[in-house]
């Protein structure tokens, strides 16, 4: 498919999408939503695609929401569009894993944007922040629930109270991602990481990634049931058991996701 | 580009900056700071620029920040708020300078002191005249190094020295600033400044990537655990590895020859 806000490439097994919006800085248009929406749904349909990578530009993952679309918008049609809900839903239940390569700034949505992702990598310029309420108003996408998830509560009130911004370091120390590397090297280390969780079963990979999320969900006793039956249902498949066969016998494993 | 408070002239490769107060022993007014990023900026950005020279006219380096701001808020009875001059106008020098991938040298020609000293500190590497003197001179207003000075004078010189320094503000003359390490080379002052040209246009030639992947190799490497430091030096030597005048220097080894570096 081709799209007017993004690029999409597929490398192995990995589905690459980038925002391409450079000279908004990858704004959340709604067309970008929109295709971005598409681009998540293509490539969960395509089975060769076991893990996906969104990044943006080095200069910017995406610096937000596009505020001269949302100047013009009304409550009533915020509501009637539901803006950008359907993204956060795609992109929250999304069951392959996705990594995120973020460089440069990545504010508002598109820091929320990015939370909603699995694994988080970043070049050592980025800048986060939910600096929403400068203009007036507050997170919207999810802001507000999962930085507090992430970094706790003083953190992210200081955050999203007064918009200032983080740089990659402090963002780690915090949690809110993985790994920071230099600005040559991040979309290459994110590419990493894929690949190596493209190696592993798909099956396994889909019920963790489920299992993790149902953490920010339950309680401590539903978690735990919750992970105890999908790890029992995973000893019915073939992958476990060429997993466990390749491990006796010393060599790499073959999953196929079944 | 012309600058009211600062000088900018380029040859060979180098950006040679010099502070242009000199009947204020150039110190720093609001417009230096101003004209001192900008110059900064237009060097980082100049692909031609290959290597930036900080130096003073007159016989001062810099003595850091003009005082006679501090006396006009006491006098008028208004609180000194420091912090926010340190906040916009040095830190984003420091910051700048230890973060461009271009060498820079501090060309230091006479006296320094205060946030003067805290910027031929933020410079990777010092070049004094001998008539250069340096003075921690924050102690003496009653106030604490900044400017980044707390930070690169220990790792310059060492906790056991960085105390004795910051502590008894005692003046160094640049001899006993050799002898510290405060400065790379010390030069007589009727040849200095050819001597600081020879030193910058060889980094001038060198490999600029490298170079300035080195930089942020070393800075970090003063900063972090042995493990995370191993491990960003695996990221930069992978960049490293992939620019041209490695592929030139790998070539001029084999060839015996002295490699043409471009900085590509």
């Amino acid at each position: 498919m081709q799209y007017e806000t993004l690029l999409t490439a597929k490398e192995g097994m990995l589905g690459i999408i980038t925002l391409n919006r450079p000279q908004a800085m990858n704004a959340l248009s709604s067309k970008l939503v929109t295709e971005l929406i598409s681009a998540l749904n293509e490539f969960e349909k395509d089975d060769e695609v076991r893990c996906l990578v969104i990044t943006g530009s080095e200069r910017a993952f995406s610096a937000g929401a596009d505020i001269k679309e949302m100047s013009a918008m009304t409550a009533v049609q915020m509501t009637m569009t539901g803006h950008f809900f359907p993204l956060w839903d795609k992109v929250g239940r999304y069951p392959k894993p996705i990594v995120g390569a973020l460089s440069g700034y990545v504010l508002g949505g598109g820091l929320e944007l990015a939370m909603s992702l699995d694994v988080l990598v970043a070049s050592e310029t980025t800048q986060l922040g939910q600096p929403e309420i400068d203009i007036g108003v507050m997170p919207g996408g999810g802001g507000t629930q999962r930085l507090t998830r992430a970094v706790g509560k003083a953190k992210a009130m200081e955050m999203i109270l007064t918009g200032k911004r983080i740089g990659a370091e402090e963002a780690k120390t915090l949690g809110l991602v993985s790994r920071v590397v230099p600005k040559e090297a991040y979309l290459e280390e994110a590419k990493k990481i894929a690949n190596e969780i493209s190696s592993k079963s798909p099956v396994a990979i889909r019920l963790a990634k489920m299992a993790v999320n149902k953490a920010f969900e339950m309680g401590l006793s539903e978690g735990l049931d919750f992970e105890r039956e999908v790890f029992y249902l995973l000893f019915s498949s073939e992958d476990k058991v060429e997993g466990m066969k390749a491990f006796t016998e010393k060599r790499k494993p073959e999953f196929k996701g079944k | 580009m012309e600058y009211e408070t600062v000088k900018a002239s380029a040859s060979n490769g180098v950006l040679w900056i010099a502070l242009n107060r000199p009947d204020k022993l150039n110190s720093f007014n609001e417009q230096m700071g101003v004209d001192l990023l900008e110059a900064l900026k237009e060097g980082e950005k100049s692909p031609e620029v290959r290597c930036l020279v900080l130096t003073g006219e007159g016989k001062a380096f810099s003595v850091g920040e003009d005082l006679s701001t501090n006396k006009a808020m006491i006098e008028s009875g208004k609180p000194v708020l420091l912090g926010e001059v340190l906040k916009t106008k040095y830190n984003p020098i420091v910051q700048r300078i230890r973060r461009m991938e271009k060498p820079v040298l501090a060309a230091v020609n006479g006296i320094t002191a205060g946030a003067g000293l805290g910027l031929a500190l933020a410079c990777d590497l010092r070049a004094a005249s001998d008539r250069a003197t340096f003075h921690e001179a924050f102690i003496k207003a009653g106030l604490v190094p900044d400017s980044g000075t707390s930070f690169w004078l220990t790792r310059v010189l060492g906790l056991g020295k960085a105390m004795e320094v910051g502590l008894l503000g005692e003046p160094i003359d640049a001899a006993k600033a050799l002898n510290l390490g405060l400065v790379n080379w010390v030069f007589p002052d009727a040849t200095f400044r050819g001597d600081a040209a020879k030193i910058a246009e060889r980094l001038a030639r060198g490999p600029t990537k490298a170079l300035g992947l080195t930089k942020r190799a070393l800075n970090r490497a003063v900063v972090v655990d042995m493990d995370s430091a191993l491990e960003y030096e695996m990221y930069l030597q992978d960049i490293a590895g992939r620019t041209r005048d490695h592929v030139e220097g790998v070539r001029a080894f084999f060839d015996k020859r002295d490699p043409n570096f471009t900085g590509q």
